[in-house]
């Protein structure tokens, strides 16, 4: 008898179409699924991580030639050769603009982020990481963790408009953060819950008690600004009762050392040193329930990235070096281009030498890599470069290339969001909206 | 794949936007030429709506620093402030608190809460003794909420309020058996409420305009304190509001007047400035080590400043003419800005005063480093970018993003020995009919400081070719920076756009069109006081507008309306 799980329902829902439908994730799917349990019996948790590049791409040096399963790795994908079964290449996903004017590498990442394309950095939406954290991020110390590696403090994670989750740009800071103060070993052999912890708790639930009096003469956007402090104090009130119960022991898990100091600034040589020793300390907080969300920010999507000595950046590069005649492209730019996804294997790399379970981290994970437009010297948003690594704990298939067709991007984020557990049925506006996941990525 | 990429009707687009913009440049609103005999009168009062303003980094630290004295350390992290209008003070009304800036504030009252109550400050910062350190002393707790709470939340505390804080530090005691952190968990408490972190303003029916709102009178002291001396209220200025002083012109004056000749009204235009500048952005600006060895950190710490004291020495110390920030050779240096300027620098460490040699070309804040580098990239000068800064920052004008598809690469190919200077690259901007409508707003203005790298050092030639710094602004030609700064300081937009932003930073909002008559006003009090800032803050901080309330109908709220009909005689 064929086995029952939710690719063969949705298959005999829509009598083989390759488009899927809507539905409410539902758990028991997920049972039959032996890849979440560890050996303790204790169901791993599904981390969900956004991984962003600046200025896109080479086209004809990124997409591969052909489509499905027997795909050959394109030049600058190459690198990626180890982790070929554990990756999804998504090609020809367009953000929609609807007229809605294309600020220049904000619009296209913010609009596939969000659904909905913007003139500016005024998201009308929350982003598809938050989304996903409100879903999956309970329980753990930090909602989500955002670092930027190139040197300069930006993120494309929004609650909503006007309060980004800052990134961290220095690994010594991110270190302080996850594992300084505050931190509790899950494999410590005693635990002393903290009594200055339980009185910071009952001082924010006095502050949160006077919110009925604060509200009282406070137009809408106020109120939805100040709603989002008290959903901030609830967050943090949270974060205490969980430093009260001791934490579960994590396998294979020993705190890393502090990373050394290093220069942080947007030259090619800092920032992949810089980001390897990120994504190392992101691993190990993914390891040990630090976080179930994680933003990284490899270069701004005006990417700044550099040499040494020149006077050029990747970004400028786009818009001002000619097409090199022998090669039919920027060669500079490609060089930029291809850095990037070394730089993203260095990530992969971080995530599957930590095992966990039957496999590794990356397995549990979803990460989302996407850039912020395909061709940078266009500002294109047609065909914006993603991928998808991880199997999300057995939720998602990978190992495949896939052609979007100019469909719109959202139908990735809303895959993604499905395949996180959240109930959602449609996603995005206008041209972006969309009921259609991606079958072909659903497990 | 063959895509099609929307570039012409972008291009056409922008090219649409500039020429009205230019158009809007060249026949500008130009101040009225007949200006009204006698000092000009305030118009009737407009106001708009009633604001929620988080404090920014600047104004948290002086707050903290004003109500605990200075040298208490802040620790936590502040993220980069929301730019709104050209302005973080605007941004400020609509950034939120996300979980992580909580968690800094969480982090950073607990650290002063643990100072503040330390051994070594508690005999000078609380301001009773517990009649033992081991049990709970609710006299003394409640004094201490009573002490602190109105400095803190700039008014007076319910007795509710006051309750609830008592109440907090026995709950504190009792966990943690001693008195004082029992206080220390009461005051982190306090700081952490939206009461401190934020100025919610509050409105009542205006007695003098029945039917209309506002600000109370400790909304009206917050505006002025943060405004006049980008702090919180002191004593005496709580105790005028509480007495109702604030409501009467003349008592209003004698507080702005107070707070102007006070040390903070440096750290108010220090601020504003700052802001206007965008020198927030300082921290992060990166030079390539290799085509910049002169600049380093202290290099990135100086420049800003050095800008911030010409401006404070001009316009507060010598109540100077705003107009001749752009022309003055008087500076400050230090050593490290000395190796960038080529000039000699007596004083090993620290500020001395100089003068910007004739010779050297510069004169004005344009040609300090502080714009130069900002404007700039990593590895080289930016015409473009350094005229998109005047024009915005300077004049209030807006340039729109860039078209779609931009392909500079024939000019820039570096192998093009066609084109060996910014000005030869940058000429296709103005013959390619996508870029040019904005580029010739923005490139004859950069241009002229192209005698200044990429860092603010100066240059004679680019490439070996000798650099033609002439320019032109909306009709004016000129060359160089010093010409620059002249045709800026001539420029009629130049001090509107000042009064502008004031007047943005000040209300943390833009002029609604119906404020546009108080605008006007302003600008003709600058212009008949000579062009001096603390006149044109004095006059803003003690007009009726700064104060008034515009609510539309459906923004009053139930108790505002109950309010309003009482103070009508029940006419409604």
């Amino acid at each position: 008898m064929k086995k029952f799980n939710r690719r063969t329902l949705l298959r005999g829902v829509l009598g083989g179409a390759t488009i899927g439908v809507a539905l409410p994730f539902l758990d028991m799917f997920l049972s039959d699924n032996g890849q979440a349990l560890a050996a303790t019996g204790q169901r791993l948790p599904v981390r969900f991580g956004t991984w962003i590049w600046g200025c896109g791409f080479v086209p004809e040096r990124w997409i591969p030639a052909t489509t499905g399963s027997d795909y050959v790795l394109s030049p600058d994908l190459e690198p990626l050769t180890p982790y070929k079964s554990k990756l999804a290449i998504l090609s020809g996903y367009d953000v929609k603009l609807d007229g809605v004017a294309n600020k220049p590498h904000i619009t296209g990442c913010l609009g596939l982020r969000t659904g909905i394309p913007v003139p500016n950095e005024d998201v009308r939406a929350a982003t598809l990481d938050v989304l996903i954290g409100d879903a999956i991020g309970t329980g753990s110390r930090f909602s989500s963790i955002e670092v930027s590696t190139s040197g300069i403090d930006r993120s494309y994670s929004f609650r909503a408009a006007g309060s980004p989750n800052p990134s961290e740009v220095s690994p010594v800071a991110l270190y302080q953060r996850i594992f300084g103060e505050g931190f509790q070993d899950p494999n410590a052999a005693t635990f002393t819950p903290d009594p200055h912890t339980m009185v910071r708790q009952s001082v924010l639930s006095a502050v949160a008690d006077d919110r009925q009096r604060i509200m009282r003469n406070v137009g809408a956007a106020d109120r939805r600004r100040l709603e989002e402090y008290f959903s901030s104090i609830r967050h943090l009130e949270d974060q205490l009762a969980l430093q009260l119960q001791p934490p579960a022991p994590v396998e294979n898990f020993t705190k890393p050392e502090a990373p050394p100091n290093t220069p942080m600034d947007s030259e090619i040589g800092n920032v992949m040193v810089t980001h390897k020793l990120m994504a190392g300390l992101l691993a190990k907080a993914l390891q040990c329930n630090q976080t179930k969300v994680i933003n990284v920010l490899l270069s701004d999507t005006t990417s700044n990235l550099r040499r040494a000595g020149s006077s050029t950046t990747h970004h400028t590069l786009t818009h001002e070096e000619p097409v090199n005649p022998t090669l039919g492209y920027q060669e500079q730019v490609g060089w930029f281009a291809r850095q990037s996804m070394l730089a993203w294997r260095d990530f992969l790399d971080a995530m599957a030498s930590i095992p966990e379970g039957d496999g590794t981290l990356l397995d549990n994970c979803l990460i989302f890599a996407h850039s912020d437009c395909s061709i940078a010297k266009a500002h294109a948003v047609e065909g914006i470069p993603m991928m998808i690594a991880g199997n999300a704990g057995g939720r998602i298939r990978t190992g495949f290339h896939l052609a979007g067709r100019a469909d719109p991007a959202s139908r990735v984020g809303l895959t993604l969001q499905q395949a996180m557990g959240l109930q959602v049925e449609r996603w995005g506006v206008q041209s972006m909206e969309t009921n259609r996941t991606i079958a072909e990525l659903m497990a | 794949m063959v895509r099609l990429f929307h570039s012409f009707r972008w291009a056409a687009a922008c090219m649409v936007l500039c020429v009205v913009l230019f158009s809007r440049v060249s026949l500008g609103e130009e101040p009225s030429a007949q200006a009204p005999a006698g000092p000009p009168a305030e118009p009737e009062a407009m106001g708009g709506p009633p604001l929620i303003r988080r404090l920014t980094e600047s104004q948290y630290r002086a707050t903290i620093a004003d109500i605990f004295g200075p040298g208490i350390p802040i620790v936590g992290r502040f993220e980069h402030g929301l730019r709104a209008d050209g302005l973080l003070a605007v941004g400020t009304s609509q950034a939120g608190i996300s979980s992580f800036t909580f968690k800094q504030y969480d982090a950073s009252a607990r650290g002063v809460a643990a100072v503040v109550v330390s051994e070594a400050r508690r005999g000078q910062l609380v301001p009773c003794q517990p009649r033992s350190e081991s049990g709970f002393d609710e006299a003394c707790a409640k004094q201490f909420v009573q002490h602190y709470g109105p400095a803190l939340f700039r008014r007076p505390l319910a007795a509710e309020e006051t309750q609830r804080y008592v109440r907090t530090a026995r709950a504190a005691q009792r966990r943690l058996g001693n008195f004082y952190q029992g206080l220390e968990f009461a005051l982190a408490g306090m700081m952490v409420t939206p009461d401190f972190l934020v100025r919610i303003e509050r409105t009542v029916p205006d007695p003098k305009r029945p039917g209309r709102l506002r600000l109370d009178a400790y909304s009206k002291a917050t505006r002025l304190s943060y405004f006049l001396s980008n702090s919180t209220p002191d004593g005496e200025l709580l105790r005028a509001a509480g007495a109702g002083e604030l409501d009467t012109d003349e008592g209003l004056a004698r507080q702005a007047d107070r707070l102007i000749a006070s040390p903070h009204f440096e750290a108010a235009v220090r601020a504003f400035f700052q802001d206007m500048l965008e020198f927030d952005t300082f921290g992060e600006l990166a030079k390539d080590p290799i085509i910049y060895p002169a600049f380093n950190s202290t290099v990135a710490l100086d420049a800003p400043e050095q800008t911030l004291r010409a401006i404070v020495g001009l316009l507060v110390t010598q109540r100077g003419d705003y107009r001749d920030l752009f022309t003055t050779r008087s500076t400050y240096l230090t050593r490290a800005l000395g190796t960038v300027y080529k000039l000699p620098v007596a004083t090993r460490n620290g500020w001395e005063s100089a003068q910007f040699p004739a010779a050297s070309g510069r004169a004005g804040i344009l040609t300090n480093i502080s714009f130069l580098a900002l404007h700039s990239h990593p590895g080289r000068s930016s015409s473009t970018l350094r005229g998109k800064s005047i024009r915005q920052v300077f004049l209030c004008q807006t340039i729109p993003d860039p078209p779609n598809n931009v392909d500079f690469s024939v000019v820039q190919d570096s192998s093009n020995t066609a084109f060996p200077t910014a000005r030869d690259r940058l000429e296709a901007h103005r013959t390619s009919p996508a870029c040019s409508g904005c580029h010739r707003l923005m490139d004859p203005l950069g241009l002229t400081l192209e005698n200044f790298d990429g860092l603010g050092a100066f240059r004679a030639q680019e490439n070996g070719a000798a650099i033609d710094a002439s320019g032109t602004l909306d009709g004016q030609d000129f060359r160089g920076g010093e010409g620059l700064g002249q045709a800026i300081h001539d420029h009629p937009r130049t001090p509107r756009c000042l009064v502008d932003k004031m007047y943005r930073s000040a209300a943390g909002r833009s002029a609604t069109p119906e404020e546009r008559p108080y605008v006007d006003y302003l600008n003709q009090t600058f212009q008949a006081d000579g062009f001096r800032v603390p006149d044109l803050m004095r006059a803003i901080a003690v007009s009726r507008s700064f104060y008034a309330v515009s609510a539309p109908a459906g923004a009053i709220t139930a108790p505002q309306r109950a309010a309003i009909q009482r103070s009508n005689g029940g006419r409604s």
